[in-house]
């Protein structure tokens, strides 16, 4: 054995492994893409469709997209009211931080006024509020507007799924797209018409 | 021609000329000299290998029985309970394991705490010790998922959605963790494949370090001080006693305590009273249905709470999963030249006595629903359990302490 290092060997080496490195990374591809939702999750991911003709004000229909509840949640002129009063207490009033299309991003927080459509689920970590319409004071909230409570760690939301402040979720719900076949029928998981059905 | 030289004859010799089978026994059984001081605290790492194989036994033997199929899990556990010959006895072993299981190594970190075990030269084992502690935790959240109950449904949503938190990376995160857009059978399968496999596999490896870091150095004992300091002309620590048969036999004492209050568990009080086995667990999973109070089970709770001071998501996510991290940096932030709690003063005392029950707090805290007063009170106590870093590492820079014995005291 001699001291000297045969470069070109060492070099070689060098090579062969830096490749070798290259070709694991790929190889480890496959096994982590393997974690993502498969073909067959991704169709039942689709699109879902509403009929909301028997809603009357104040109630909730619910439907199931992706998984997720998603709230229908009809509302009177009442409550339509409430929604321009209390910005001061809201988090994120104008929606500007909170995810929801276009069309959503306004007080009402929908296509059409009276018509609330939205994810059902806490944006603090996942839990599905409940829905408290009515005009009460309620053990939450002595002032209470009508709106979304969540039962797991008490963040409110008003009903047009605002978040106030005091809790711990920090953005409004989430608004899904959405788009209406005609007056009593829309489609959820997508904005646009055609195809999407 | 090629075999080891051996003073045994028969079979284990045939067997010692081909596999150092009576240096492993005496490496770590017959002449591994541990300290002759080892009080209660010490029952609880024989405890753990004790709670480890009943995990494992009990475990492979659920698993002949289950399938991982959201249509079918939760009916298959009732089938076990009620259709399998002796199935409920089995899953009552497994359930109050996992949480003997968070007993035992609790007990076991916190005699590390008090005896400063963690110190040099074990830094290893304890850091081996933790990923063992995190493993454990990885471990029960997907165990508990399984049974498919409305708790593990949405225990799994409210833990998984942390990950979402994460900003950039956060919905893909996601969505690769529970290969859906939400709970689903598919969570549930990748769940089993890794309770059942994966996390098993790693964690008896980390055991095996864990084992071999000690066995390397030697066993810290309640007065703190190194026994192999002192050894007789035999290279032998004068204050060492070999492991087995003193220790072999008092760990089998400690198992046989042991067992009385856990079996008396299993079999009188498996649920402890919502603790071990929660009420809304006995519900099937529901999408559209949260539970009033989702928490998790108890082992869990205390970093629940700390989760849920931070109003954030993702900022809570940070300080919980950085109260975890806080416990690997331990050897390096105490700075004392002194380990046993036995030779420190009372601050030290005092600090280790609010940290163990901001802990507890924090636990009990991370189990009922918030008013304004609790919230309060998880705030302060949050603030204890990491001021307890910051005073350790402040505090020992030039820590007075008592005197120290050269030998051990008994």
């Amino acid at each position: 054995m001699t001291d000297k290092v045969n470069e070109s060997r060492r070099n070689l080496l060098i090579a062969t492994s830096v490749v070798g490195a290259i070709g694991a990374g790929f190889a480890a591809v496959p096994f982590i893409k393997s974690w993502m939702p498969s073909e067959r999750a991704k169709a039942a991911g689709g699109v879902v469709k509403a009929n909301v003709s028997k809603l009357e004000s104040g109630q909730k229909l619910q439907v199931k997209w992706r998984g997720q509840p998603i709230f229908i949640v009809k509302r009177d002129k009442v409550l339509l009211d409430t929604l321009s009063n209390h910005d001061d207490r809201l988090k994120d009033a104008k929606s500007e931080k909170s995810i929801q299309p276009d069309f959503a991003k306004n007080i009402y927080r929908s296509q059409k006024e009276e018509l609330l459509v939205m994810v059902g689920i806490c944006t603090h970590l996942g839990c599905s509020p409940k829905v408290y319409p009515e005009i009460v004071p309620q053990a939450f909230d002595s002032d209470w507007q009508g709106g979304f409570f969540c039962p797991c760690h008490g963040s409110t939301f008003d009903i047009s799924g605002r978040v106030y402040n005091g809790s711990p979720a920090g953005t409004n719900m989430v608004i899904p797209p959405y788009v209406y076949v005609d007056e009593n029928n829309l489609i959820i998981g997508t904005d646009k018409l055609e195809g999407g059905a | 021609m090629g075999l080891r030289k051996t003073n045994e004859k028969g079979i284990l010799g045939w067997f010692d000329q081909r596999l150092p089978v009576m240096d492993m026994w005496n490496d770590h059984m017959a002449k591994y000299y541990a300290p002759s001081n080892f009080n209660f605290w010490y029952f609880f790492g024989s405890l753990a290998l004790l709670v480890l194989v009943n995990q494992l036994l009990t475990g492979v033997w659920l698993t002949m029985h289950y399938k991982p199929d959201a249509a079918q899990a939760f009916g298959l556990v009732e089938y076990i309970m009620r259709d399998v010959p002796w199935g409920w006895l089995i899953r009552y072993l497994h359930t109050t394991g996992a949480s003997a299981f968070f007993i035992v190594v609790y007990l076991h970190m916190f005699r590390g705490l008090m005896y400063g075990s963690y110190k040099k030269p074990r830094e290893l084992i304890w850091t081996f010790g933790m990923i063992i502690y995190v493993a454990l935790m990885a471990e029960a959240f997907m165990g508990y998922v399984l049974p498919w109950g409305n708790m593990s449904f949405w225990g799994a949503k409210v833990i998984t959605q942390l990950f979402g938190t994460i900003p950039w990376i956060g919905d893909v995160l996601l969505e690769g963790i529970r290969g859906d857009y939400n709970i689903s059978d598919a969570t549930l399968n990748r769940f089993f494949a890794l309770h059942v496999v994966a996390v098993p596999i790693v964690l008896l490896i980390l055991v095996f370090l864990h084992i071999a870091a000690l066995h390397s150095v030697g066993s810290n004992n309640p007065d703190g001080i190194e026994i192999k300091d002192y050894k007789d002309e035999n290279g032998i620590p004068k204050d060492g006693i070999p492991f087995h048969p003193y220790y072999s036999v008092k760990d089998i004492f400690g198992i046989g305590m042991f067992l009385i209050i856990f079996l008396g568990i299993v079999f009188l009080k498996p649920d402890m009273g919502g603790l071990f086995l929660e009420h809304d667990n006995f519900n099937i999973a529901n999408p559209g249905s949260t539970p009033e109070h989702i928490k998790p089970v108890w082992y869990f709770t205390p970093f629940f709470a700390i989760l849920k001071v931070v109003p954030n998501p993702f900022g809570g996510m940070i300080v919980m999963f950085s109260a975890i991290i806080a416990l690997f940096l331990l050897p390096w932030v105490d700075r004392s030249e002194v380990k046993s709690i036995r030779y420190r003063l009372m601050p030290f005392k005092l600090a280790l006595t609010a940290f163990v029950t901001s802990f507890v707090v924090l636990g009990y805290l991370g189990m009922v629903s918030w008013g304004p007063g609790e919230k309060l009170l998880a705030q302060a106590l949050t603030g204890v359990y990491f001021l307890y870093f910051v005073f350790l590492f402040v505090y020992t820079k030039n820590e007075k302490h008592k005197p120290i014995p050269e030998r051990l005291t008994h």
